[in-house]
């Protein structure tokens, strides 16, 4: 799978403003439902859904990166916003640092294998030094998508 | 195939079946990250194309693992026969106290 394929590119978030886990999340499913990509009237329950998530167990795998995330009804294939924050966020996060990158992914109730793919694309390049280095340097959406568009074409990345 | 075939001293390399439904994604990828890292033994886990390191949840998510894919789990050390034992029961027995396909018709 390619982040084309998933990431909405008018759900990146360059500079999120909130400065708390949850104001995060808030921002991030906002930017989606912004984008058209959660149907109507869906967002405050799905706000409320990646946070109980994330409560029972932090998606901040360490590094600065956390991929809050969750099913529903409301979308048919995966879709994801990222959001960079410039100070970092507490996250709850497994190595207890920052979070700096933001990958808010939803996923259809009926297809985990589409889920699973997406998150496999997520951390094989997040995983990378360079890559991760690369996102934190980009200050702007363009930069962002150029980024990603860039993965996409060049796995070692 | 036999459970824990040591391949060589200290090496024991099993194959494994996902069998819940929701496959290897980040909850069951946690309780298998947290077994591993009970042991001594460096333990890798293959998909035929990516191998990561299987006390590494960044890694494990490389995997994609869906419902019917088979995993080679190979661990190297004193207590690797163990640990493979421990991991097979999580995926093939316990299947990460998830449903199978079969159980999950109907919750969605």
């Amino acid at each position: 799978m390619k982040f084309a394929d998933f990431i909405c590119f008018e759900s990146i978030v360059a500079d999120l403003q909130s400065k708390d886990r949850d104001g995060v999340i808030t921002e991030l499913v906002a930017a989606l439902d912004k984008a058209g990509k959660l149907g109507k009237g869906n967002a405050d329950k799905l706000t409320r859904s990646v946070i109980k998530r994330e409560n029972e167990a932090s998606t901040g795998m360490g590094k600065g990166i956390a991929v809050p995330h969750v099913k529903h009804k409301a979308v048919k294939d995966v879709v994801a916003a990222i959001g960079q924050s410039s100070k970092g966020v507490d996250f709850a996060a497994l190595d207890k640092q920052p979070v700096y990158t933001v990958i808010l992914l939803v996923s259809p109730a009926d297809n985990p294998d589409r889920h699973l793919q997406a998150m496999e694309k997520i951390f094989r390049h997040l995983q990378q030094e360079k890559f991760r280095k690369f996102l934190r340097q980009s200050q702007t959406v363009t930069q962002i998508e150029d980024l990603l568009k860039e993965a996409d074409v060049n796995p070692s990345l | 195939m036999q459970v824990g075939d040591t391949v060589r001293n200290g090496v024991c390399e099993i194959e494994v079946t996902i069998k819940n439904a929701a496959g290897l994604h980040m909850r069951p990828a946690m309780q298998f990250v947290d077994i591993a890292n009970q042991f001594q033994s460096a333990v890798s886990v293959s998909n035929g194309q990516t191998i990561a390191d299987g006390k590494s949840i960044m890694q494990m998510s490389m995997l994609a693992a869906t419902c019917g894919m088979k995993l080679k789990i190979t661990a190297d050390g004193p207590d690797s026969s163990e640990v493979v034992e421990k991991l097979r029961e999580l995926v093939e027995v316990k299947k990460f106290g998830e449903p199978t396909p079969e159980e999950a018709k109907g919750q969605f």
